[in-house]
């Protein structure tokens, strides 16, 4: 059986019709839909046991506590790590990089510089923009090349004694590529640098092991990965999260406080701050489970075959451009086209009324936008609940466009 | 199979293909230019303009149809006419002769060009 077969069942809102076409959701990649078991457990949550985490001495709180703690062992699990203090909750990927630059920032003198590349999202760019301003440190970014690989070269030359961060995205969220994050993890060691992956377009995807991968961070969105909006995972290699100086402060991240002066609590929960995302964690676990379930081995397989079957029909339809690599063996589940002069908001605007949802605009990758010549793409994008007709009903689509407008 | 009807009027689709003021302005007065931060569009204005009169109006730039179209009209309703009747031009008027029914997410596509007008007129 297909793992859409298998899948869509669970996914009430996969029923659902728009603009009077059953609904073909391609915008996975921005946010995926939810199964009936994450919904159900955060709603069950909510009916039994909800109430404030770790210093409720009562029996909600103490089942609230259980829930949280045990969805960080779930992570954990997910991603390999060697220990569950290595796993923080914060409010997504962006929420993770923001905090990795401001502690990390913290620490910048003049000249140190931070690596980054020319397809990262926005949210990999920003907070390392932050960090460095005001500091006399540098931000400097591996550029693109061919079909949309990182240009190796250009890597070995920017990467020096001077580097104390590189920051790479694990796969692109436009181009798909899926970068060598091990050998530059090992380059970024040798010269001493801290290594930060944004796995917000990975980890929905890709089987991980984030201890054999030996980077010191790796962020991601459990809302990408079937589960809920509002919460977010941080690993941080022991060492690595240990020495960090946490730069965001209130209640549950201290041991002990006077008036001038705290001692930190033990990670990870030294860098949660306040009332976590429980619910939200709860739905997570859940997310986790159903994953593990299917296999991330299998997830892997059935995406990439859609990918396969998205780059071929689209391909073939004439004035339409695809962005990335044409491999679907090195790229992640989503594919960026363009079709012929349209604009992406118009293509998006247009395939919306017959039912399909795409993403379309700069994806929050402007200097990549700028790097590939055009004000946008639109973007399909696929998760395990995504059925091989429903690729071939956007190809139809986008095969009809240009007479629509 | 749906049309494209509805967002895409056929003032807009006619608009967007043979639009009658896109282009260059040589001698123009004034410049202007807007970008939309949903979707990095942008659109520039030139402007010649004679004492009181806005003389001759031309846009270029990157932009979806409903964009192109909201400026196609937006200059052909302002082109002849005063600076003072220009700037009284509405949100409203535009949707009046686009006849489109815009969702809320795609009406920046429609008020860029005008923003961008008022902007440059007030400067100028």
């Amino acid at each position: 059986m297909r793992l859409d077969e298998l899948t869509r069942p669970d996914f009430p809102i996969l029923e659902r019709r728009v603009n009077g076409q059953p609904l073909v959701y391609l915008d996975s990649a921005a946010s995926s839909q939810k199964p009936r078991q994450v919904i159900e457990a955060m709603t069950r949550y909510y009916e039994t046991s909800h109430s404030n985490v770790h210093r409720s001495i009562h029996t909600l709180g103490e089942e609230a506590t259980e829930l949280y703690e045990s969805a960080r062992d779930h992570v954990q699990r997910f991603l390999g790590a060697a220990s569950r203090e290595e796993i923080v909750f914060t409010r997504g990927t962006t929420d993770g990089l923001n905090l990795l630059a401001e502690a990390i920032g913290r620490t910048l003198r003049p000249g140190d510089e931070v690596l980054i590349t020319e397809m990262e999202h926005h949210s990999n760019i920003i907070p390392w923009q932050m960090a460095v301003r005001d500091r006399g440190a540098v931000l400097k970014a591996v550029p693109v090349v061919g079909e949309g690989f990182l240009d190796v070269e250009a890597f070995s030359r920017l990467l020096t004694a001077r580097t104390r961060v590189v920051a790479v995205a694990h796969v692109s969220n436009v181009l798909g590529t899926i970068n060598p994050v091990r050998q530059i993890v090992a380059r970024a060691r040798d010269v001493g640098a801290l290594s930060v992956i944004d796995g917000a377009q990975a980890a929905p995807h890709l089987p991980l092991d984030v201890s054999q991968l030996g980077c010191d961070f790796y962020v991601c969105s459990p809302h990408k990965m079937l589960g809920p909006t509002g919460i977010g995972i941080l690993y941080g290699r022991r060492a690595a999260l240990d020495a960090l100086e946490p730069a965001r402060g209130g209640g549950e991240m201290i041991k002990e406080v006077w008036i001038d002066r705290a001692r930190w609590n033990d990670l990870p929960w030294r860098f949660e701050p306040g009332t976590p995302p429980v619910a939200e964690a709860i739905g997570l676990a859940a997310a986790i489970e159903y994953l593990e379930k299917l296999g991330m081995h299998q997830v892997s397989e059935h995406e990439r075959a859609l990918t396969r079957d998205a780059l071929d029909a689209l391909s073939a339809i004439p004035d339409v451009t695809v962005y990335g690599p044409r491999d679907p063996e090195i790229k992640g589940a989503v594919v960026a086209f363009n079709v012929a002069d349209l604009h992406p908001h118009d293509a998006a605007a247009l395939l919306d009324a017959e039912g399909i949802a795409v993403r379309a605009g700069h994806h929050c990758a402007q200097p990549l936008m700028r790097h590939l010549g055009t004000v946008g793409t639109v973007r399909a994008s696929f998760s395990v609940y995504t059925a091989p007709d429903e690729v071939a009903r956007l190809a139809r689509a986008v095969s009809g466009l240009k007479s629509m407008l | 199979m749906t049309t494209a009807a509805g967002v895409y009027s056929s003032v807009i689709r006619e608009r967007w293909r043979r639009p009658r003021f896109r282009g260059v302005l040589a001698g123009a007065t004034v410049t202007a230019e807007d970008v939309n931060p949903l979707c990095g569009d942008r659109i520039r204005l030139a402007l010649r303009l004679e004492g009181p009169m806005l003389a001759e109006a031309r846009f270029t730039g990157d932009s979806c149809a409903i964009c192109a179209a909201s400026a196609d009209v937006l200059l052909e309703t302002v082109q002849g006419k005063s600076v003072a009747d220009a700037v009284a031009v509405t949100t409203e008027d535009l949707l009046t002769i686009l006849e489109a029914d815009i969702r809320p997410t795609r009406m920046k596509c429609v008020t860029l060009p005008l923003s961008a007008l008022k902007a440059a007129l007030h400067a100028s």
